[in-house]
């Protein structure tokens, strides 16, 4: 189960980072009509993925999220916690 | 606003505590380059900024540095989780033991506790870019020199992230600089416009 939330994760973590280095590139080329089709893509994916996520492993944000009964938000494992992430040393892009 | 979202930007995962490193990581937590320092200069800094192009780069770069500053306060933490007294005795860290324990305080490498004399905000669109190319080339080098001290995989992956976020923020506040530039029409000059009354 946990390497299931692992490899989740590591999808989301790989949609959300493209996301990010779309919006920062489009601040500075906002007529680039490719990078803009590529962001919107990535915006659908990262929804896609991140209802999946939060539906198996709770929520994300404490803002956008439903929770389920009782309050899921507060827990373990949170973002610094060892066993909360994944591993990507070793793995080469 | 800021909502927080429970997931790194890039994933921290160090299985051996080491407090060596984590005497010279914490430095991009709260020394003089570091995450801290970065994400309030340009946060600070955007209120002023002109252009649209230039006013969103700051805004998304600060907010993206304040994942960074998670990242490296987790790397941290988790070299310093397990580290024995002795371990941390022999890393010179007893001083900071003293006064934190295994907790994570923004400090540089040397010690000196987070101060906002490490940033500047000029309210001048031209000073501010420069002084941010300048920040991100100085947190690359710093993300450098710490590769260098560190040999577990566990460390250097994070590290080679995060120096490569810097190259990227550069590019970025390169060409946020052009536009302010065309934008105040003074592109050959590299000079600063001249105050009311001074032109």
């Amino acid at each position: 189960m946990d390497s299931n939330r692992e490899e989740l994760l590591k999808q989301l973590s790989a949609v959300d980072f493209t996301i990010i280095e779309l919006n920062l590139y489009l601040n500075t080329h906002p007529y680039d009509q490719n990078a803009l089709v590529r962001y919107n893509t990535a915006v659908a994916q990262s929804k896609m993925l991140r209802s999946e996520y939060e539906r198996c492993y709770g929520p994300l944000t404490a803002y956008y999220s439903t929770s389920g009964y009782p309050w899921q938000w507060i827990c373990n494992p949170w973002p610094w916690q060892y066993r909360f992430n994944f591993t990507l040393a070793g793995e080469e892009c | 606003m800021w909502i927080y979202e429970k997931k790194l930007e890039y994933p921290v995962k160090i299985k051996n505590p080491n407090p060596k490193m984590a005497k010279v990581i914490i430095t991009q937590y709260g020394g003089p380059d570091g995450e801290m320092a970065a994400s309030l200069r340009y946060l600070s800094q955007r209120f002023s900024m002109v252009t649209p192009q230039a006013r969103a780069t700051l805004n998304d770069i600060g907010t993206e540095e304040l994942a960074h500053l998670e990242m490296v306060g987790t790397m941290v933490y988790q070299l310093l989780k397990g580290a024995s007294i002795e371990e941390i005795k022999e890393a010179g860290l007893d001083p900071y033991y003293a006064d934190h324990d295994r907790g994570v305080y923004p400090i540089s490498a040397a010690g000196t506790p987070f101060t906002a004399a490490y940033i500047q905000s000029k309210g001048n669109p031209i000073v501010d870019l420069y002084e941010d190319m300048a920040a991100e080339q100085k947190a690359r080098a710093t993300y450098e020199w710490l590769i260098n001290l560190a040999d577990d995989p566990d460390v250097i992956d994070p590290l080679k992230f995060l120096r490569e976020r810097e190259v990227v923020h550069f590019q970025r506040f390169g060409e946020a600089l052009r536009i302010v530039q065309d934008y105040l029409d003074c592109r050959r000059q590299f000079a600063i416009p001249k105050p009311k009354g001074m032109e």
